[in-house]
């Protein structure tokens, strides 16, 4: 007997997510680039960012207080590329 | 790895000056362009001027071995998670500027508008970029150390021995006087 036996067969699955994903994607059709809509984030980091922050470089306010975070995350993401390639050379490293 | 007397005097002359250029770029980094990205890699780029110049061996005799740039690293991270921790010690949200405009360390009134800049202030951010400075310094020599090492390099006695390949037998007069 067969030790897996799915819901749907192989092809109805990808039928399925194709469809899925162009439901998804509907709503971008009516985008139209060029226009975007207006925003108001980046005149606020200029007006205020030195006020709220302290600092006089705008991108440094944004990186380390406005977007700390994100930050964070490369940290971590420089760690754990030393920590690949610490194990990929652990044998020679000695 | 043979690197004449010229690249190594050289290296051993502009070593420190990188290293400098790099800590201001850390430590100016909310006042000018740059950051700890930025100056954790210039720092990193002296390193690797000395791997470049010097053999191995003698960088981690004499230098220093490369699990302190682990250590370096690992230091840079927890203190950036702990200077992001202590904004919820004094009662705010994680990574808050608490210390901004208090009157303590990093905490100078700040001059709005167009000004030189007081390295005092911006509270946490001059913390953070250090932290930042130093993970980069240390990943980065890390990963060029390890690299270092599984070179297969030559020995400084074999470079400076007088020469008796056929290669620079056939050539003449090598070598020279030592």
């Amino acid at each position: 007997m067969k030790e897996c036996t799915s819901l749907f067969p192989k092809r109805v699955v990808m039928i399925l997510v194709i469809l899925v994903t162009l439901i998804l994607l509907l709503p971008s059709i009516g985008l139209t680039f060029g226009e975007p809509q207006t925003t108001t984030t980046d005149q606020y980091y200029i007006n205020n960012a030195q006020v709220e922050t302290g600092a006089n470089n705008v991108v440094t306010s944004i990186v380390f207080d406005y977007r700390g975070f994100d930050t964070l995350g490369e940290a971590c993401v420089l760690f754990i590329a030393v920590l690949g390639v610490a194990m990929l050379f652990r044998r020679i490293g000695k | 790895m043979t690197s004449g007397l010229v690249i190594r005097t050289a290296g051993r002359l502009l070593a420190p000056f990188i290293f400098i250029f790099g800590f201001y770029i850390v430590a100016h980094g909310h006042l000018t362009p740059g950051g700890g990205f930025q100056g954790g890699a210039v720092i990193a780029t002296g390193v690797a001027l000395i791997l470049v110049c010097y053999y191995y061996k003698d960088c981690i005799d004499k230098l220093t071995p490369a699990k302190n740039f682990k250590l370096v690293e690992a230091a840079g991270l927890i203190l950036y998670i702990c200077t992001a921790l202590s904004g919820l010690v004094v009662g705010a949200s994680f990574l808050f500027n608490w210390m901004n405009a208090t009157g303590g360390l990093f905490g100078h009134a700040v001059a709005y508008g167009v000004n030189a800049g007081d390295i005092f202030t911006a509270g946490v951010i001059p913390v953070l970029n250090f932290a930042i400075g130093i993970e980069v310094l240390g990943a980065l020599s890390v990963v060029l150390m390890y690299m270092f090492a599984g070179l297969k390099e030559t020995t400084q006695a074999e470079d400076d021995a007088p020469a008796s390949t056929p290669i620079i037998k056939k050539s003449g007069k090598q070598g020279g006087k030592k």
